[in-house]
């Protein structure tokens, strides 16, 4: 049957599934590498330049960085970043897991339960925020509530207090992210081989021995993961914070990307808010970065 | 970035064609989407479709306008800037700065703007001695709104001096009311600064703080004692304050939960929609001040197109904007007072006639003075700075020398 022409056709439709893998990923590549990767670069050049309300290219140096560094609503907003993130990172992923193993218990109504606890990440930052903005202001939430009720001394006004108001942030993005943590790992609960489990069993063990020897070192890579997409998550929080407290008691609740947005575009100042932006870049590499570094060598090694 | 600019432009052009008429057009850009504030840009647009424009209405929700000056950036950088757009004070003298913006000098010259505007007004719309933008009303910042029932009850009187005013508000803190309804966002803050600033420094000192950014001025013994009053202020606010919108501090006042709140001729607004009877249910008091007129006023600024409709309209807006009858119907619904001085103002209420009245007598005297908090006098940068040190100070219990010399140090910064 096979003639020639049809030989040479084979050879065309061939070589094709051989590029098929290049041709489907290529431009994707080409546009993701202009899009993100040419506009970072594009970013720590103006942070270079005293751009203001337009970007200009009138090279400067390091000048934007010297200012940014020198600015107390910075460092407010850096250190609240410190903060926040940590916290939530911890108190997400401690939650979440605790919730996972307690609903692997095999308990009834476990999907209605597992949908009620998902629920918070289907809701904006925004509904979340202003619905915690209301619940937790002194002179409409649960505050005046307690004192009507006749607990008259009872004191709960951190979203009024500077020094209280970021744990709220904290409180909030807990309340909506522990439960997709908890989603993660119960997902991976499943995936444990049953008969290590069973064997264990067999051996005589407990099963708080079994979850602290077995089953929770197996979900390591479940736990990274968690890590990085709420590191990330944490370094970009925004809306949250704007909903929530807007920045406020005076600058006490800022984090660094509402610094930025301020100073790009409220401020006039795209050079100072690219520097912001070049500052979150680098924060975000220091914590990705080590990850790609461990994964890929683990890789290489096994 | 060139061919997206270029396919940009392509269908700018392409659109424009479909729609195209004969007829002068202006697409404008702004923020007026709440309640009254729609209303009074309607009245515009009925203003210029009388005069045979094409009114393209291009509005971007979001107060303050956040939203819509990043919608105007883009499209300034991508080479399709609207014809007409709604900017206030110092980004008019940014914009001229990078040469977006178009002359208006041609029919500035023609109806004798010079004549027709306040001085401050005239300096905030210009660039470099040429006309760049249109000022559209006059809305004063330092006023007191009070509630007249609740100060009854208590039996004081609205206060003539800052003294009287710590006097009077602790009568009524002692009498179970809010003395200061108040929201706690940087601009309120700084609002509450300002109008504290002119009172106790008067109009000359004012003018050294924030427009000269003057050390001296900014290192004197008179600076401390306005962040002194700002301290007592901070006292006579419930603890319910930070982030509170300005309109939700209105509304204590309407409903009686607290004495007075210190707030622009946009809150007389409020009162007006929720149904409230001037003298009755609100009254207004200029603030405490040896005499001063703090302005915040709207304006539009004409950006730079080929399109040759477009032109034309943008002639026509800029023609039509300072009409008597333009004025007045566009500031009796703003809540502000026409940008144009000798308006008649028939029909407008007390708060705009006796804000009229002492624009005059101030401009007479040389003390009108713009806004930090409200965007009309310095650059971004340094009104943040303004901001910044003035809520921290607010919000926390830092000294007034503390804020003093870090008002003075960030200033610096800034500039």
């Amino acid at each position: 049957m096979s003639n020639p022409q049809q030989r040479k056709q084979m050879s065309v439709l061939d070589r094709l599934q051989r590029y098929l893998p290049q041709l489907v990923v290529g431009p994707p590549f080409l546009l993701i590498v202009f899009f993100v990767y040419g506009f970072i670069a594009w970013t720590g050049f103006i942070s270079l330049t005293n751009s203001r309300m337009l970007p200009t290219f009138d090279f400067q140096g390091i000048q934007q960085y010297v200012r940014l560094l020198a600015m107390d609503r910075w460092n407010v907003a850096f250190h609240n970043l410190l903060i926040f993130g940590s916290l939530y990172i911890l108190f997400s992923i401690t939650i979440g897991c605790v919730l996972a193993v307690l609903l692997d218990q095999r308990i009834r109504a476990e999907g209605a339960l597992r949908t009620i606890y998902l629920y918070p990440m289907a809701i904006s930052f925004i509904v979340t925020g202003t619905a915690w903005k209301w619940i937790l202001n002194p002179s409409l939430g649960i505050e005046s509530y307690m004192q009507q009720l006749g607990w008259e001394s009872f004191q709960f006004d951190w979203i009024v207090n500077r020094d209280m108001a970021i744990y709220v942030v904290v409180l909030a993005a807990v309340w909506q992210a522990s439960g997709f943590v908890m989603a993660l790992f119960l997902s991976a609960l499943r995936t444990v081989d049953e008969d290590i489990i069973r064997a264990a069993h067999l051996d005589g063990a407990s099963t708080t021995r079994i979850y602290f020897g077995i089953i929770l070192p197996s979900l390591r890579p479940v736990f990274l993961s968690a890590f990085v997409i709420l590191a990330h998550l944490s370094i970009k929080s925004f809306d949250l914070v704007v909903a929530l407290t807007n920045g406020g008691p005076g600058y006490s609740s800022t984090l660094p990307a509402n610094f930025m947005y301020e100073m790009a575009f409220r401020r006039n100042q795209i050079g100072l808010g690219a520097a912001s932006a070049m500052m979150m870049l680098a924060t975000v590499a220091a914590i990705i970065v080590p990850y790609l570094y461990s994964e890929l060598r683990a890789k290489h090694h096994g | 970035m060139g061919s997206q600019r270029l396919s940009l432009v392509a269908l700018a052009v392409l659109f424009g064609s479909i729609t195209a008429q004969a007829a002068p057009t202006a697409e404008v850009l702004h923020f007026w989407t709440s309640g009254g504030e729609a209303r009074a840009a309607l009245s515009l647009k009925h203003a210029f479709e009388a005069r045979g424009g094409v009114w393209d209405d291009a509005p971007v929700a979001g107060g303050g306008g956040d939203a819509m000056a990043a919608v105007l950036r883009a499209r300034v950088l991508a080479g399709v800037p609207p014809s007409v757009a709604q900017v206030k004070g110092q980004n008019i003298k940014e914009w001229a700065a990078v040469g977006a913006l178009e002359s208006l000098n041609t029919v500035a010259e023609e109806q004798n703007w010079d004549a027709l505007l306040p001085d401050l007004l005239k300096e905030t719309v210009q660039y470099q001695g040429e006309y760049v933008a249109v000022p559209l009303n006059i809305h004063r910042v330092d006023w007191i709104w009070a509630n007249p029932k609740v100060l009854d009850k208590v039996g004081v009187t609205p206060p003539q001096t800052w003294d009287e005013f710590n006097k009077t508000a602790e009568k009524i803190k002692a009498a179970g009311f809010i003395p200061l309804a108040h929201g706690g966002q940087p601009w309120q803050d700084v609002t509450l600064f300002e109008v504290v600033l002119l009172g106790i420094g008067g109009a000359d000192f004012y003018k050294q703080v924030y427009l000269d950014l003057d050390q001296e001025a900014l290192h004197s013994d008179t600076m401390i004692k306005v962040f002194d009053q700002m301290r007592k202020l901070s006292t006579y606010v419930d603890p319910g304050a930070p982030g509170r919108e300005w309109n939700l501090a209105t509304a204590m006042v309407m409903r009686g939960e607290a004495a007075m709140q210190i707030m622009g001729d946009w809150a007389k607004a409020e009162f007006l929609t929720a149904g409230l009877k001037y003298g009755e249910d609100f009254i207004c008091v200029s603030a405490p001040s040896s005499g001063g007129y703090i302005i915040n006023s709207d304006s539009f600024a004409m950006f730079q197109v080929s399109d040759e409709e477009q032109q034309k309209g943008q002639l026509l807006m800029a023609s039509m904007l300072l009409d008597e009858d333009v004025q007045k119907e566009f500031n009796l619904l703003k809540g502000s007072i026409p940008a144009r001085l000798g308006v008649s103002l028939e029909g407008f209420d007390e708060c705009a006639m006796k804000s009229s009245e002492d624009l005059v007598l101030n401009e007479a005297r040389n003390t009108v003075v713009g806004s930090i908090a409200h965007e009309l006098v310095q650059s971004g940068a340094v009104r943040g700075a303004f901001l910044d040190v003035v809520t921290e100070h607010f919000n926390t219990n830092m000294s007034s020398q503390e804020a003093v010399e870090k008002l003075a140090e960030t200033v610096i910064l800034a500039d």
